[in-house]
């Protein structure tokens, strides 16, 4: 990660319909708690110093809790800087429902884990496939479709994606 | 079986055509248009555009080579994952087994992520003959299944369905007392009941763009995250793919998942790129029981089927003609960029399953020739899918092989005696009559010179015209080609031999075949222009390109024309002269199917030293000898008779842009003083023969209507016309009060050089 490659993810996000903040560790909770639309789902984090567990998040849901929150939370990484995408990963059970059934999905990438392109991830991700990863998901921005004759945002997955970077500024 | 065509059966594919066009055609075109543009925008502003192209196809064409390896290597990895691999030899094949998983699941209902693979096997009907509910997820193939409609798109599946028309659709059949209008309210509907479908479906079934031989890992490329749910909601999920999907390794992505956006809709990327790899170790989330507690630590047993179809694909492989088909990946640019295809969709040009110019190989391959027949003339060769295509297949060459093999009465798919290309033979007796006619224009220009004035009165006298249309479908209301006695060879033969001391360079105009018996002025403007700019001009008699029997797919003539062009250059090029072609049409053959049709020298020798007019004119003015004003600009007397109006519309042609030349001519124009307005129409949609045949006038008038709009606009009403294509020239004539001339008429001194 370069600095660099930070500025060039948020300029990506910035031309997406998603929303984004930097912060910081301490930062984190309020960050979280504003941007949620309750109730929430969602999976631990694998970040140093930032965790749900103190939040509103439910991170032992029900398939009922599943299917009534409003938003998800998750993990992501690697980030590509050149088109502002986060990887969803099954490495964290659960993140697969919790991305993709709430209306809000919020993510949480680290900044050192920003990668310049495609290439870039796809080298990472290789090597965690091959060391059992079974699902990655690169997304950017939240579903879509145009099959009704119009664009419409929120498809079969979330209408809305907001995308914590954790990194100070 | 012979492509000959009734008068009857060319009036009933017209109608069928002109019904598309009153019914969804605007809304395909309304569709496609803008992720055509798309496409042309983010082209062009990825840098890597290029690079990305040439690198996807080096991967695809290299995992075509070695495909039975990857086949097996596929097979050990996915097993070696927990996951079981079937390779399915034909359709029935694969239903079968398809069945028998969701039959061994006790499945009551499936649902599906959108999979053409899955509409060329039937798939659907099966499962549901065997008693199981089958729900696309997609919302476009809900649309589609609701309708019990066909995809008329590779990728869009429902580009023929308008908004109201789907509303009208869902009020109707859900019997909605709040009826839904916006695409929002139809959205969220759609997804209500498919989420409901989802819960309760015991299998998943999907298609993958991609298949990894090195770590058995699926790309699935979507937007809606329908395929997402449908894999991981039910315990079980099957992935079926054609053999020609798999890729050797994770790394060989990265072009495809940088192209394939921008080459379908004009996206940046989609909003998923799925790399899966079944089966997945994510918790089974137990809908029907609200209590089950959701993401508990997994150690629920997912089952995964990959189904990789052959289907004829291996088949295809072996076929030197058609293999390249086996590198598409589906992303529909070929159909968005296609003029035809904007007018009436893949219900028109498309088979049973497969639309839009890659098609033809496509349904040659699988279905056969009967599938195959129905659509391939749709495509005119104007080439401007090859530049679209992100693998850069040769899309015109396709059908114009599968076309070749249709007259000839070979079934596509038997390919036992096409293993070693085409078979070689005279035109089969069996051939269509009007394609006999088209194919063979040069006798018939040959012979309407030699009696014109005549035969231009005979030809078009009423009971001759009637004639002409029942036999060979040349449609009555188009004016025919008007035939001119005296040829450019004959003029340039005959006239007074121009001194040119010091030539700067000696060059053959190429007298092709309308421009030596049509379009003559065009030939003596070009001449006199090459001459002012201190060129020594020869205009010899030279045989046609082959343009016109290699459109009605009679690959053994246009071969034959290819010969003896060579043979009729073969002198000048030896003696350093170069070779100036007028019609783009006629270069584009030269330096592009000649590589085919000749030896290496021979191509390369006409490929590398032939130019198209204002590509050589623009490369003189750059050059020592005359300058710029040795030509007319707009305030001169010039061919045209006067001084030009400063202000042109310039239609250039398909196949010109396709070659990268059109600046060329808006360069030199511009250079003079002209105030140059260009059209941006795909094609003008005459394409040679294709506006004269009666089942095709229409849908070519159709086309052309954007053209005819676009020079009927406010900015442009009033301009001089101006247009590098003999059929676009003849098309702006049926379509515009004012005539139009190619653009060499107005820099041309014509009459400054006669009073010399």
């Amino acid at each position: 990660m370069t600095s660099a490659a930070v500025e060039t993810f948020e300029r990506s996000l910035e031309n997406l319909p998603v929303t984004f903040e930097r912060v910081d560790s301490g930062e984190f909770r309020s960050a979280v708690e504003s941007r949620i639309d309750p109730p929430a789902v969602g999976v631990s984090l694998p970040f140093d110093g930032v965790s749900l567990e103190d939040t509103s998040v439910n991170l032992n849901p029900t398939s009922e809790d599943v299917l009534e929150a409003r938003t998800g939370v998750t993990p992501g990484g690697p980030s590509i800087a050149e088109f502002g995408t986060v990887v969803v990963a099954s490495a964290f059970d659960g993140a697969s429902y919790a991305s993709l059934f709430p209306e809000t999905h919020v993510v949480v990438v680290a900044a050192s884990e920003i990668v310049e392109t495609i290439d870039d991830a796809l080298e990472t991700l290789a090597g965690e496939i091959d060391g059992g990863l079974t699902s990655a998901i690169l997304t950017t921005g939240p579903s879509a479709t145009a099959d009704m004759g119009a664009p419409v945002y929120g498809a079969h997955g979330p209408e809305s994606l907001h995308v914590i970077i954790l990194g100070d500024r | 079986m012979s492509t000959d065509q009734s008068a009857a059966g060319r009036d009933e594919k017209a109608a069928r055509i002109r019904r598309l066009l009153e019914t969804s055609g605007s809304t395909v075109g309304e569709t496609v248009r803008p992720f055509n543009e798309g496409r042309y925008r983010r082209y062009e502003e990825m840098e890597e555009t290029e690079a990305y192209r040439e690198a996807a196809r080096e991967i695809k064409a290299d995992a075509i080579e070695r495909l039975p390896d990857l086949l097996e290597q596929v097979e050990d990895v996915v097993t070696e994952n927990g996951g079981t691999v079937y390779v399915a030899d034909d359709a029935a094949d694969a239903r079968r087994y398809v069945r028998e998983v969701v039959e061994a699941a006790d499945a009551e209902s499936v649902v599906k992520g959108k999979s053409m693979t899955t509409e060329e096997i039937d798939l659907n009907d099966d499962l549901e003959t065997a008693g199981i509910d089958v729900w696309e997820t997609d919302l476009a193939e809900f649309v589609l299944q609701i309708a019990d409609d066909e995809p008329s798109h590779i990728a869009s599946p429902a580009v023929h369905k308008s908004r109201e028309e789907i509303a009208a659709l869902f009020n109707e059949h859900f019997d909605l007392e709040e009826p839904l209008t916006t695409a929002e309210e139809l959205t969220a509907f759609a997804r209500e009941q498919l989420t409901d479908h989802v819960l309760e479906a015991d299998v998943g079934i999907t298609g993958a763009n991609f298949v990894t031989a090195d770590t058995g890992t699926l790309a699935l490329v979507t937007n809606e995250g329908n395929a997402r749910k449908s894999l991981t909601v039910p315990d079980t999920h099957v992935a079926v793919a054609g053999v020609e999907k798999i890729v050797p390794s994770i790394a060989d992505l990265s072009p495809f998942f940088s192209l394939i956006g921008p080459a379908g809709a004009g996206q940046d990327i989609t909003a998923y790129l799925s790399l899966l790899t079944p089966p997945l170790d994510e918790p089974v989330v137990r809908f029907d029981e609200p209590d089950d507690e959701a993401f508990d630590d997994s150690s629920d047993d997912r089952s995964f089927h990959l189904v990789l179809v052959d289907n004829g694909r291996f088949a295809m492989r072996d076929d030197d003609e058609l293999r390249e088909t086996l590198y598409c990946i589906r992303c529909g640019a070929c159909a968005n960029s296609c003029a035809n295809f904007q007018q009436v969709g893949g219900h028109a040009f498309g088979g049973e399953t497969y639309s839009g110019g890659i098609a033809t190989g496509w349904e040659a391959g699988v279905h056969g020739a009967d599938s195959v027949a129905e659509f391939n003339d749709l495509c005119t060769g104007c080439s401007r899918c090859v530049e679209a295509c992100p693998v850069n297949i040769d899309i015109p060459w396709i059908n114009t092989v599968v076309r070749d093999r249709l007259n000839q009465g070979a079934d596509p798919d038997a390919f036992d005696h096409l293993v070693s290309g085409l078979t070689p033979d005279d035109e089969p007796t069996g051939l269509d009559r009007g394609k006999r006619l088209f194919g063979n224009f040069e006798t018939l220009a040959t012979f309407g010179s030699l009696t014109a004035p005549v035969s231009n009165h005979v030809a078009n006298f009423g009971p001759a015209r009637a004639a002409l249309e029942r036999v060979a479908g040349v449609d009555r209301r188009r004016e025919l080609p008007r035939f001119r006695r005296e040829t450019l060879v004959d003029w340039f033969q005959s006239r007074e031999p121009t001194r040119i001391d010091e030539p700067v360079r000696e060059a053959v105009l190429y007298p092709d075949v309308y421009t030596n018996h049509v379009q003559v002025e065009r030939g003596k403007a070009a001449v006199r222009a090459l001459e002012a700019l201190g060129v020594r001009v020869r205009v010899p008699d030279v045989s046609s390109s082959g343009r016109a029997p290699l459109s009605q797919g009679m690959i053994d003539t246009a071969t034959a024309h290819a010969s003896a062009v060579s043979a009729d250059l073969e002198g000048h090029l030896e003696q350093g002269r170069d070779v100036v072609v007028i019609e783009p049409s006629d270069l584009a053959m030269f330096r592009g199917e000649y590589e085919r049709f000749l030896d290496a020298d021979a191509y390369e020798r006409i490929a590398e030293h032939s130019y198209e007019l204002f590509e050589y004119v623009f490369g003189l003015l750059e050059g020592d000898g005359p300058g710029i004003e040795a030509l007319a600009g707009p305030s001169e007397a010039c061919a045209i008779g006067a001084p030009a109006s400063p202000d042109l519309a310039y239609h250039s042609h398909c196949q010109q842009r396709t070659l990268g030349l059109e600046a060329y001519t808006t360069a030199v124009l511009e250079r003079l003083g002209y105030d140059v307005v260009t059209s941006d129409v795909e094609c003008c949609g005459m394409a040679g023969s294709f506006g004269y045949k009666s089942e095709y006038y229409e849908l070519s008038m159709a086309v052309g209507e954007t053209l005819k709009d676009q020079f009927t606009a406010d900015e442009t009403a009033t301009r001089t016309v101006v247009a590098s294509g003999t059929s676009c020239l003849e098309q702006l004539d049926s379509l515009l009060e004012r005539s139009s001339v190619h653009p060499i008429q107005v820099i041309d001194p014509g009459l400054r050089s006669e009073l010399d």
